[in-house]
């Protein structure tokens, strides 16, 4: 083989320069074009959602806020043992007093207030307060008129909470998104079983998401089998018809899923009309997992619906004639010849409907109750209400890596290339 | 709504044309009637005497605060005027996101020439808030499923038998944990400091578990009303505006259960950040809106209480209803029997926190 090898010629173009050579001088320049083609796509996704995104998950790690309106002091805890139980010497109330003189003047320090309020309730209080005082302080016996105005400056947990948030990037948001806390011990611990909450509802999120999922395939197979099996007419009016709600207004259906579902709802009404269901125990349907099931499949159907038609219509028919005239049933036929070819289908809108639904916010918020809200509910309470902007983008990138870690193991046993849109 | 709005500036900027250098003023609030009452109060009669300011509406309050520090991190603040509850008022004031109010020098006195400090009191809570209504969280309850002794009082709210039925009660601990404590014996003056404790909170919560099974927990303000008028609750918490509109406009058999409401502000702040010509011109803006005549207007529409002491003799009858207005305020004498005021301080430094435990007890 290797002599074949060497003694064949060389290919080369007519003006003598090899062949591999000009092959690649010409692909180059056309590759060259293509990417000064996509050059401004890329330059915009970059610039308006790749950093904007790579900025706010920078936050859930960014805490210089603590040595930047208080450099003298964080300097000065530097010797200080916060293992001690004792509180810290006058050179550290000295170095406060300066620090904080200079934050009141900008209003920095009821910011700082805020931000160690998160770590610690009461420090935003405290901030405010000496911030309005610190102005009028006397020179020297710094410890003392600190004490003074508030007895929390007396505390060792106060300084231990603004020692052990001094350095200018903190793993606390991210031990939060977990309910882990640190211990005074400088050791690591879960926080106590009444404040653990998010863990839960990572995990309520990914069950609640796969629920739904699996009703949408359920739901959606037979509508989109049908929709491929009619004649064109028929099946582009039925097509309108699972649009319209894709085009209705979010909060429009998820209000009519509180008509319908409501103690005193339309479903709940007719059931005891019927007789199936007792006036005094009427259906609990809303503010529930079930709400949030029923009212979350059909938001995500069309996403299921969509897929699955436009793979189910490549598919000939010939394959199940040519399966029964083989004498197969029609079952068998079905099973064996004609779903495995929509599994690529099935693929594309399991992963459109469960990326969505884990995302998904307003309609838990309002058709949920406290059984069947998600893990970004918290997440939408701690940018709009708490503002506690570091444990929101700490949780959105737990949920972001538990997303991509999904669909690294779709990748692993389904195979990404077996996912077809169309 | 939006098309009111829209319809509005649409009209506002006809009206506008001949002045030719109209400007805009981007005006923030709530949306819906309360939207309407400001605009009826404050903007038209403002745009009437201003014809080169074109007042626009942003129904963005309630996430105010998230946009607000957002536009401030871009450099690109694009809002004028911000309507938002006190306590969000409070932590835009220690962000540094709104600006510093001399009352005496930024706002109009009362007729009578008492400065605005006092004719506002102890309402200006924060250095950066303009109190503008007085509103309280208070329950409705159905008259047509209570029997034939109605609850006249808060801990009616707890009491399942002599009131079966659902309950709805909005989704954080603010004002909930108050009305457990005061049920389960608490004198009114200790509720802060017992809640100031662990046990505290853990007392407060269990007294809410009586009645875990029973409650339909909301976070909008409209839902409440909703399901009262659908009868899926026998009582619930909202505003009382709300609840104004619910038994007057649309003539639903509910009635309010005033015991025990909780009062809370509502008021403008200015957003830090603003061009020096954009400044003055919000601030002549609040100079006008906060005067004792146009607090006093603003009950003509919407049942809260103006913030000022000297608009209380003023408020008049409803514009649409003709109904007197005064009985219907939560300040009213008759109504104000028993009341708290929101804890700004406590809350301000207690809320992340308590919100983390009531949460983990919602889920439980």
């Amino acid at each position: 083989m290797t002599d074949t090898a060497e003694t064949s010629p060389v290919l080369t173009t007519r003006d003598g320069v090899p062949l591999k050579v000009s092959i690649a001088r010409a692909t180059r320049r056309q590759k060259l074009r293509a990417f000064l083609l996509v050059t401004p796509l890329l330059l915009f996704i970059l610039i308006t959602f790749t950093a904007p995104i790579a900025d706010m998950l920078y936050r859930s790690v960014e805490n210089d806020i603590v040595s930047e309106t208080l450099p003298e002091t964080v300097v000065a805890l530097e010797v200080w043992d916060e293992g001690s139980g004792e509180i810290p010497n006058e050179d550290v109330f000295a170095a406060l007093a300066r620090d904080l003189k200079i934050a009141a003047e900008e209003k920095t320090h009821t910011r700082l207030g805020s931000r160690l309020n998160y770590e610690n309730p009461g420090m935003s209080s405290l901030f405010r307060k000496t911030g309005r005082r610190v102005k009028r302080m006397d020179e020297g016996n710094y410890t003392e008129q600190f004490i003074d105005i508030d007895e929390d400056w007396g505390t060792p947990k106060t300084w231990q909470v603004i020692k052990q948030f001094s350095s200018p990037v903190t793993a606390g948001y991210f031990l939060a998104a977990v309910d882990a806390e640190r211990t005074p011990e400088d050791g690591l611990g879960f926080k106590e079983s009444d404040e653990r909450i998010y863990l839960f509802l990572f995990w309520r999120t990914m069950l609640l998401s796969v629920t739904i999922t699996v009703m949408c395939i359920l739901l959606g197979y037979p509508i989109a089998f049908l929709l491929s099996n009619l004649p064109m007419r028929t099946s582009n009016l039925l097509m309108i018809l699972v649009l319209l709600p894709f085009w209705t207004s979010l909060l429009v259906r998820t209000s009519a899923w509180k008509v319908l579902l409501q103690q005193q709802g339309v479903i709940n009404d007719t059931l005891v009309w019927v007789g199936l269901v007792a006036d005094d125990s009427r259906l609990q349907l809303i503010n529930n997992q079930t709400g949030t099931v029923i009212a979350m499949t059909h938001i995500l159907l069309p996403f299921m619906i969509l897929p699955l038609f436009s793979v189910m219509k490549t598919i000939s028919p010939t394959y199940m004639r040519a399966a029964k005239s083989m004498g197969a049933s029609d079952w068998y036929a079905f099973w064996r010849v004609y779903f495995p070819q929509t599994v690529p289908g099935i693929g594309a809108g399991s992963i459109l409907v469960f990326i969505l639904s884990i995302g998904y916010y307003i309609t838990p918020e309002l058709v949920g109750g406290t059984s069947g809200i998600f893990i970004s509910n918290r997440i939408a309470y701690h940018i709009s209400s708490s503002l506690n902007w570091g444990l929101a983008a700490a949780l959105g990138v737990i949920l972001l890596t538990v997303v991509l870690v999904l669909y690294w193991l779709y990748d692993r046993i389904v195979g990404i290339d077996n996912v077809k849109l169309g | 709504m939006k098309l009111k709005s829209l319809l509005i500036a649409a009209t506002a900027l006809t009206v506008s044309v001949p002045a030719a250098f109209a400007e805009d003023m981007t005006i923030v609030s709530w949306g819906g009637a309360y939207s309407a009452s400001q605009n009826n109060a404050y903007h038209k009669p403002y745009m009437a005497m201003n014809p080169d300011v074109n007042i626009i509406n942003d129904e963005s309050s309630n996430e105010a605060v998230a946009k607000l520090r957002a536009m401030n991190e871009a450099g690109n603040v694009t809002w004028d005027v911000v309507d938002v509850v006190a306590s969000d008022a409070i932590r835009l004031c220690d962000e540094g996101l709104a600006v510093e109010i001399d009352p005496d020098k930024d706002l109009a006195p009362a007729p009578d020439g008492t400065p605005a400090s006092e004719d506002f009191g102890d309402l200006l809570v924060s250095e950066c808030f303009i109190p503008q209504i007085v509103y309280s969280t208070t329950f409705g309850y159905r008259t047509d499923k209570v029997g034939d002794e109605p609850p006249t009082d808060i801990c009616a709210v707890f009491d399942t038998e002599k009131y079966p039925g659902k309950r709805s009660l909005e989704k954080r601990p603010i004002n909930n944990v108050e009305w457990a404590l005061l049920c389960d014996g608490v004198a009114k003056e200790d509720i802060y400091d017992v809640l100031s404790t662990p046990e505290g909170v853990d007392r407060a919560l269990a007294k809410l578990d009586t009645i875990k099974d029973d409650v339909i927990w909301w976070s909008a303000g409209a839902e409440t009303p909703q399901l009262l008028a659908d009868g899926e609750v026998v009582m619930g918490s909202t505003y009382n505006g709300r609840l104004f509109s619910v038994i007057e406009e649309q003539d639903q058999p509910v009635a309010m259960l005033w015991d025990a409401q909780v009062f809370d502000l509502d008021g403008w702040i200015i957003p830090a950040g603003l061009p020096e010509d954009r400044l003055k011109r919000a601030m002549d803006y609040i100079y006008f809106a906060t005067d004792t005549q146009r607090l006093a207007d603003q009950a003509k529409y919407i049942s809260y209480g103006p913030a000022r002491k000297s608009s209380a003799p003023l408020v008049g009858k409803h514009a649409d209803l003709g109904i007197e207005m005064a009985p219907h305020m939560p300040t009213d004498p008759n109504n104000a029997k028993n009341t708290f005021l929101y804890n700004y301080e406590w809350w301000a430094d207690n809320r992340d926190d308590l919100d983390a435990k009531f949460q983990a007890w919602l889920t439980q």
